[in-house]
């Protein structure tokens, strides 16, 4: 019959309009500004730097080794070393940034700087209400605005930072062992052979 | 008064004007920043000429300029509704050219996230072409609210919806999240749902009938010479899916069929991809089956400085719009020495006048929604 399948259309309309009052698979929409969804774990937007204790700048872990800077492909970061060094987690001396900019208007959010980071020094915020009137200076972030605690990386990655978390005690520990082990055998010959790992 | 016999009045009208219009780049039907200069002579196309140029973004000099691992947020941004086909492509290239093998596991995580990805594409083509006829909202809120389901998947595993930036030479980049299977297994049982709904709502319409049948159609041969791939190839009748021709990945080992079309209209174009989708459907069942644990990464692969020995590669792939193929050069440099991209939407796009010729104007929309374009590929 003409007319049959447009009237069929009709009624799947109908049942869509309807269901959408009581079923959340017909209706998924939120009503964004007053009602946010929570980002999930994995969620990545803009990158920012992790500090380790209660002091935001020598707490960095980045030590400035510029590998994020030049595998970034928008090239949206600039980095600067610092003449002083300072000591990381583990009390080996590293370097520190002097400058750390990152121009998150260029950002593309891809993540690859968190990837190819050797020190967990950086890694993707979720923040993602970021618009501002000052196009230029607004979104060119440095390294004050953007260090973020090692607590807010927990709160955001749960998974990772937990297992980065682990390995860098086990680390620690290593490291203290051996410095231990070299402070209770200070009279050794020098050409006695290396203790064994 | 005498009244005029037809020789008169047929020297006395005015001659047949050509009308040019341009329709687009900000024209709504042209699914982005694309233009049709078209010839009118009352509503009759007589002439079109694409021209399309407006998004180029110099994509494939970048990639030069770029490492190897660089490039591959930016391939996210060719056929920006389908990011993770354009990852696979890239990285199998890669992979042919540096001798990487990934891992069963990684294989088979690839197919289920191309096969997702191929859902979106379709759902979201079928939506927008209903828009292009006038179907305003309806049809494409019902397409993109099954999307948005499949956008949370892919977010909660790579953490972005669009640009998922997920695949690697060598592997993929971070294991499956715990309960991601299960939550793939759900959507696919429920999307046969949507897909029946989706068809009482539209196969059977009338007005789409009158509007898709016999319209655009595109004969086999020219399809076969114009070198049409995907769904459009075979809405003409050609069985020719890369899918079943290379069995790349592991495509080898699913049992799926592929639906052909008998006429080459623009119904025959939609309706391949509604089929297609429960073909999908069945892949993904059987993946989601067969999944083995183990690395998702290839030990030998390495993402920072990855210099593959001087030589060339093809890599292509079945995307949801057709043979997307990566050609890479390597003069041994941590760069490549050429990056081409073959894409489908190009490619499928260069046998729009042949098809649009002696149809009205309105038609002319409807067939480049069928076409499937992105302009992200397009003009790179």
């Amino acid at each position: 019959m003409n007319g049959a399948g447009i009237i069929k259309g009709m009624i799947e309309t109908a049942r869509n309009f309807a269901g959408s009052y009581h079923d959340e698979a017909r209706l998924t929409t939120v009503q964004y500004p007053e009602e946010k969804l929570a980002p999930v774990e994995n969620a990545r937007t803009i990158p920012f730097l992790v500090y380790d204790g209660a002091e935001a700048l020598p707490g960095l872990r980045c030590t400035a080794c510029m590998i994020c800077e030049k595998e970034c492909p928008p090239q949206c970061i600039y980095i600067v070393k610092d003449t002083v060094k300072k000591p990381d987690f583990v009390g080996k001396m590293q370097m520190q940034p002097k400058v750390f900019d990152i121009d998150i208007s260029v950002c593309m959010s891809c993540g690859i700087c968190v990837e190819v980071c050797p020190f967990d020094a950086i890694k993707m915020d979720q923040v993602f209400e970021l618009s501002t009137g000052d196009r230029f200076g607004g979104l060119l972030l440095n390294k004050t605005q953007l260090a973020k605690p090692n607590d807010y990386f927990n709160k955001l990655h749960k998974t990772e930072a937990a297992e980065i978390d682990l390995r860098r005690v086990e680390e620690k520990q290593k490291a203290e062992a051996a410095a231990a082990a070299k402070a209770a055998a200070p009279a050794k010959p020098p050409m006695a052979p290396p203790p064994a790992p | 008064m005498a009244t005029a016999s037809p020789t008169e009045l047929a020297a006395s009208a005015p001659p047949s004007q050509i009308m040019e219009v341009a329709m687009g780049p900000q024209h709504p039907s042209t699914h982005g920043v694309f233009r049709m200069d078209v010839s009118l002579d009352g509503e009759t196309v007589v002439k079109l000429k694409p021209v399309f140029g407006y998004l180029h973004r110099n994509h494939e000099k970048i990639a030069e300029k770029c490492s190897y691992l660089g490039s591959i947020p930016y391939t996210d941004r060719l056929d920006y509704i389908c990011s993770l086909t354009n990852n696979w492509a890239y990285a199998m290239t890669v992979e042919k050219l540096a001798g990487l093998v990934p891992p069963e596991r990684a294989e088979y995580i690839r197919v289920i996230l191309s096969e997702l990805t191929r859902l979106i594409n379709h759902s979201a083509l079928a939506g927008f072409l209903l828009q292009d006829m006038g179907a305003l909202g309806t049809p494409l809120m019902y397409a993109f609210r099954e999307r948005e389901k499949i956008l949370d998947l892919f977010e909660s595993l790579t953490g972005a919806r669009m640009m998922c930036n997920y695949m690697r030479f060598g592997g993929c980049r971070c294991d499956l999240p715990p309960g991601w299977i299960e939550q793939v297994r759900r959507l696919v049982s429920d999307f046969p749902k949507f897909l029946d709904e989706f068809e009482a709502l539209l196969t059977g319409n009338e007005i789409l009938q009158a509007r898709t049948e016999g319209v655009g159609v595109l004969p086999a041969p020219l399809a076969v010479n114009a070198g049409v791939t995907g769904p459009m190839l075979r809405a003409s009748g050609v069985n020719y899916d890369i899918r079943k021709v290379d069995q790349y990945g592991v495509y080898g080992r699913f049992q799926f069929r592929v639906p052909l079309g008998e006429r080459g209209d623009v119904f025959d174009r939609y309706m391949i991809r509604i089929l297609e989708m429960r073909e999908s459907l069945k892949i993904l069942e059987q993946a989601l089956r067969d999944i083995p644990g183990g690395p998702i990464m290839d030990p030998k692969a390495k993402l920072r400085n990855l210099r593959p020995k001087a030589g060339e590669a093809y890599g292509r792939i079945e995307g949801p719009k057709g043979e997307l193929g990566f050609y890479l050069i390597s003069d041994g440099g941590p760069n490549p020495y050429r990056y081409r991209v073959r894409p489908p939407s190009l490619i499928n796009l260069t046998v729009l006048e042949d098809m649009c010729l002696g149809q009205t104007i309105a038609d002319v929309v409807v067939i480049l929604g069928s076409i499937d374009i992105v302009l992200g590929e397009v003009d790179r």
